[in-house]
């Protein structure tokens, strides 16, 4: 058991309360996942800047000056903001490849969550109440966002293995289920080039997804792969820049409400996710049919 | 009528209230307020009173009822009504999976749509679902009706027992074992009674159904067969 929350802004006038609405819903999402917790938050992307938001088990340590020694390795300005064991710091677009390079020599210990032009990635071992106020989510605000709340089945419950995972600029994926193929996948896809961190199922579904769209495939067609490539159980959600998908595995035991109005587009692993949402009472909500895709973009 | 708010007295003390009623009490019309999608609403009730939840419900509500009569006025999470023994729930909206599973009595009514596997295991009760059904419903089903006006998903009734099947719409695919049926006066008479107790009589004919049961190929031992068991 997992359990996802998501949303799609459509109103700008919610994009304030993107944190907060996103916080509410993961919080009540606890009983499905008490392990630990994560976020991806999209903002607005600025033109020529860039994002990576790295985590450190040492952020007194390895945080201290990060900025300024990155910005002497890459030659260019960077900015950074510390939040709890995060740090997303703030760099030239065109630098991005070069910095996320560079902080595996400058702080060896620390990770890159994310990397892109909108993304924010925030994870952590702890109730999904309690990650959320490390990080200040509900003050964050936002075009879209996915939460997760895990209860470990695949592999161990550490920060690395908590969602979202990324594996592409401005890309995310979160999973509820297991799936059974993973290792095969993951030899499959390391032999083509793709690294992985960890022993996690859903960093292979994660990857598989970015290797498709590497190779050309739209988010849609990636989707769609992953019916006949993947076996086991999964709801995914997934999120791009622009974007905000989810899939259901055939089998479909893995539960999904989603719900759509004017200003919004949720998910929820359960409805009690999304009762606090505006205009619930009067929303369209529905169950996303098995073995279908379904996909916003803006 | 019995008023309970559910977010500020709480589930434990709803269940225990509502377990507390017998055959014998006066306070039979009883109105769930602010259910929020909250888990097993109305979970074990056994005496005749009508209780109505006024909003959309979270996993298992209604399991295991007897006698009572339970409507929801909003959509079902998944598991509504498993293993109903007796008495009537109506679902509003949509109803999620496996909507009915291992009934053994009672009758289910769904306004909306039933997502997969619903009246998987079904053992006596009878489902109406006015909308579609999802994939794998009925799966293993060994007595009961379930009646479908809208349409129904992959394997419909695979390795079915007795139970028997009405579909008005379309069947994307039928399970192992379950094939159409003739029709007989009886069917329809039993159709008849079904749409009138599931509310539905205004909206479909009973001639408008085709029925589907068990071959009985797969579960009576056949000697030929004995090398694949």
């Amino acid at each position: 058991m997992c359990g996802i929350v998501g949303l799609f802004l459509k109103d700008p006038a919610l994009e304030p309360k993107l944190g907060a609405m996103l916080t509410e819903m993961l919080i009540t999402m606890t009983d499905r996942g008490p392990d630990s917790a994560g976020i991806a938050i999209y903002g607005h992307p600025v033109r020529g800047q860039a994002k990576l938001t790295v985590q450190s088990p040492e952020p007194g340590k390895d945080f201290k000056s990060l900025a300024d020694d990155l910005a002497a390795v890459i030659g260019a300005p960077v900015t950074g903001d510390i939040k709890d064991t995060h740090i997303v710091l703030h760099l030239p677009a065109d630098r991005l490849e070069e910095a996320r390079a560079a902080i595996a020599t400058l702080r060896p210990s620390a990770t890159v969550m994310s990397a892109g032009e909108g993304i924010e990635i925030y994870k952590e071992v702890g109730l999904p109440k309690d990650v959320a106020a490390r990080f200040g989510l509900e003050k964050m605000s936002g075009t879209h966002g996915i939460g997760h709340t895990r209860m470990a089945t695949e592999s161990a419950v550490t920060t690395a293995g908590a969602h979202p995972f990324s594996t592409g600029p401005d890309q995310c994926l979160v999973h509820n289920g297991s799936l059974s193929n993973h290792n095969s996948v993951r030899r499959v896809l390391k032999r083509a080039g793709m690294t992985f961190r960890t022993e996690n199922d859903t960093e292979v579904a994660a990857a598989f997804l970015t290797h498709k769209m590497h190779e050309g495939a739209n988010l849609g067609e990636a989707m769609e792969a992953t019916l006949t490539d993947l076996d086991g159980f999964f709801t995914f959600v997934v999120g791009t820049r622009d974007g905000f998908g989810v899939v259901r595995d055939p089998i479909a035991c893995k539960p999904a409400v989603m719900a759509e109005t004017d200003q919004y587009v949720a998910f929820g692993s359960e409805y009690r996710a999304m009762v606090n949402l505006p205009g619930i009472e009067t929303a369209r909500v529905w169950e996303p049919e098995p073995a279908t895709v379904y996909f916003w973009e803006r | 009528m019995q008023v309970f708010d559910l977010e500020a007295q709480g589930l434990r003390a709803l269940n225990a209230t509502l377990h507390g009623l017998s055959g014998q009490t006066n306070e039979t019309a009883w109105e769930i307020v602010n259910p929020r999608g909250s888990h097993a609403i109305a979970v074990g009730v056994d005496a005749p009173v009508d209780i109505t939840v006024r909003g959309s419900t979270g996993y298992y509500c209604a399991g295991m009822n007897k006698q009572a009569t339970i409507r929801v006025k909003g959509s079902a999470g998944p598991g509504v009504a498993e293993n109903m023994m007796s008495g009537t729930v109506i679902i509003d909206g949509d109803a999620s999976q496996y909507a009915g599973a291992t009934g053994r009595g009672g009758l289910l009514v769904i306004k909306g749509n039933a997502s997969s596997r619903c009246g998987i295991s079904m053992k006596g009760i009878d489902i109406v679902v006015h909308g579609n059904i999802g994939h794998m419903s009925a799966f293993m089903a060994q007595s009961g009706s379930l009646v479908v006006l809208g349409n129904a998903g992959e394997a419909l009734g695979d390795s079915l027992y007795e139970a028997r099947l009405f579909v008005r719409g379309s069947v994307k695919s039928l399970g192992a074992d379950c094939i159409e049926k003739e029709m007989r006066p009886e069917h329809l008479r039993l159709l008849a009674d079904l749409l009138k107790r599931g509310e539905a009589d205004h909206l479909a004919k009973p001639e408008e159904f085709r029925r589907y049961g068990s071959a009985r190929k797969l579960y009576t031992f056949n000697i030929d067969n004995a090398a694949a068991y």
